[in-house]
């Protein structure tokens, strides 16, 4: 995948992500909609489909809603690229099928508009302005397993289904 | 092993296990909230899965936006309310009988020590106090758990917080916690057991213990744990559903790392806008004028607080201008409180008192803050719109500060009233 970044800086929590004020349904559009309001205003309506989200440290902090990482795959982001990850909203992603990178390299050289290319099954990104390319280590096997299924509802599926 | 080690392994079925491997655990009890279960019964329904794996070990417990504050609301916990029905779903409960998840479960005996817990929402970490393993997973978790009874898990490695000392007046489990993320950061712990100990965890009642732990997923943690001992097994014999089970860390265990601090003169703490970390003493933020002062939530609503908070309300009242919301967290808090003629000095302060909800924590209802207002609360997240608007200010401390700043109306060291 190959996309425009939007640039966000350490510790974006989950009330920047989708308030919770908005937490009274789980309709994804109406979620999408609200995505990053308090923080850039009109974020999902400025959003081309396939973009993708560049952020320092401790993505997604705060709170286990999964409304969060809905809310940013709906508002057309592709991939969240980030130096680290807050642990529920990393399951959250994986458990969703919101494809997750965490790539401190990209992270640091990237601005705002730049073009990025994503190229999961490698583990690489390319920062498509300079050129650089920054591998990334693959996921344990185990989260892999899950990956490949299309989320954890699949894999689950799939186990209760043999017995 | 460490005793969060020591839990998952037996849960994995496994002789032990380390930091970093992956298991599928059984999980004792799964909790899910009327803003997390109706998305995981979605996703339970849309995976066409029939039957939950134990009706009696779920717990759906509407307690965010209740009383419904609207009609998408009402839907919502309409769901829940469906869902427990058709598949019998033992823990669930109305408004009126129940409360803020984290108080009431450990009040009414549904999680016990030993137990792997896992809840979709984040401050699951809670009964950790209890000598538990409790994580903050999501709604999709949920889902696959109520179907399977288990949870994936990477072992955490831990971190051990030995607390030494006598506590000092007016500091409790919040201002030690306050303390810890202040210290480390909010990603200070990021996927990490926090383990707590010391002779100022000793003395620490489980209510005390339990706003501690309640936060440590504002450190980023996995969960944070506190080994069981007489205080805990008292607690949990008078209401214990289940028999408990005790675990504590090994003399040989591995932590990642271990700090040691003194806290015989610690200062109540306040942490700033507009996150967790940004921790003062008290003594330097006295100049900050309030609007609103909340009690309550799944940090500071149990009857420890409102004990706290009433001893220095009597008899005073809640400065002009100033709102003053106290909210207990359970009805059993509430109407404990009412006997011990603790709701009189809150309405003799002035103060709202409402029946059980998370409401204002998150900005949801009954006490959301308009531009520019400023609100010290004892809840757990001060990020930036967190109680209401955007451009609104929460601070947060433990229940002295809060109910002695009401009084006053600005940031206050219970000591100067």
């Amino acid at each position: 995948m190959k996309g425009t970044c939007w640039k966000f800086g350490d510790h974006v929590d989950t009330d920047q992500i989708i308030p919770a004020r908005y937490l009274n349904t789980t309709d994804p559009g109406e979620l999408a909609a609200h995505c990053m309001e308090d923080v850039d205003p009109g974020f999902s309506s400025k959003v081309r489909a396939g973009d993708i989200i560049v952020a320092g440290e401790n993505f997604g902090c705060g709170s286990s809603r999964e409304h969060a990482p809905i809310a940013i795959r709906h508002a057309g982001i592709s991939c969240v690229i980030a130096k680290s990850f807050a642990r529920i909203f990393f399951r959250n992603a994986i458990n969703t099928g919101l494809p997750i990178l965490e790539c401190p390299g990209v992270v640091d050289v990237a601005r705002e508009g730049d073009e990025v290319e994503v190229d999961l099954a490698a583990g690489r990104v390319v920062h498509c302005p300079s050129g650089q390319t920054f591998p990334v280590p693959p996921f344990p096997e185990e989260l892999q397993e899950i990956i490949r299924a299309g989320g954890l509802m699949n894999y689950v599926r799939k186990r209760v289904g043999h017995r | 092993m460490t005793i969060t080690e020591k839990i998952i392994a037996v849960h994995a079925g496994c002789e032990r296990v380390r930091p970093g491997e992956f298991v599928y655990a059984d999980v004792d009890v799964a909790l899910g909230n009327d803003i997390t279960a109706p998305l995981a019964i979605a996703e339970f329904e849309r995976a066409g899965l029939e039957a939950v794996w134990d009706p009696d070990r779920i717990a759906l417990i509407p307690d965010h936006f209740t009383p419904n504050k609207d009609i998408k609301s009402a839907q919502q916990v309409k769901v829940m309310r469906e869902f427990a029905r058709k598949h019998r779903i033992r823990h669930y409960y109305e408004v009126g009988r129940c409360g803020v998840e984290h108080a009431f479960l450990p009040e009414q005996g549904i999680v016990v020590p030993g137990d792997l817990i896992i809840g979709a929402d984040s401050h699951t970490c809670t009964y950790g106090a209890l000598g538990a393993f409790a994580t903050g997973v999501g709604s999709t978790d949920l889902a696959a758990c109520m179907a399977t009874g288990k949870v994936w898990l990477r072992v955490p490695a831990s971190m051990k917080f030995e607390f030494k000392g006598r506590l000092p007046k007016w500091i409790g489990g919040k201002d030690l916690i306050l303390h810890t993320i202040g210290r480390i950061g909010v990603d200070g712990a990021r996927y990490r057991a926090m383990e707590f100990c010391g002779q100022a965890i000793a003395e620490l009642n489980i209510e005390e213990r339990m706003s501690l732990c309640n936060m440590a997923i504002e450190a980023g943690a996995k969960n944070g744990i506190i080994a069981p001992d007489d205080v805990t097994l008292e607690y949990v014999s008078q209401r214990g559903l289940r028999t408990p089970r005790l675990f504590r860390s090994d003399a040989d265990a591995g932590y990642e790392r271990t700090f040691e601090w003194d806290i015989s003169n610690l200062s109540p703490q306040v942490a700033l806008p507009h996150l967790p970390e940004n921790v003062r003493p008290v003594e330097e933020c006295r100049h900050i004028a309030i609007d609103q002062v909340v009690i309550g939530s799944c940090t500071n609503g149990r009857i420890t607080d409102l004990r706290i908070a009433a001893s220095i309300l009597k008899g005073r009242k809640v400065a002009r201008g100033v709102r003053l919301i106290v909210i207990p967290a359970t009805q059993e808090v509430y109407r404990q409180a009412l006997r011990e003629g603790l709701i009189e000095v809150f309405l003799d302060a002035d103060a709202a008192v409402s029946t059980p909800t998370c409401g204002p924590c998150l900005g949801g209802h009954m006490g959301v803050l308009a531009e520019g207002e400023r609100s010290l609360a004892t809840t757990n997240r001060n990020f930036v719109g967190r109680m209401g608007h955007p451009a609104s200010e929460v601070y947060l401390c433990g229940p002295a500060v809060a109910a002695a700043s009401a009084v006053t109306g600005r940031i206050t060291h219970p000591d100067e009233i």
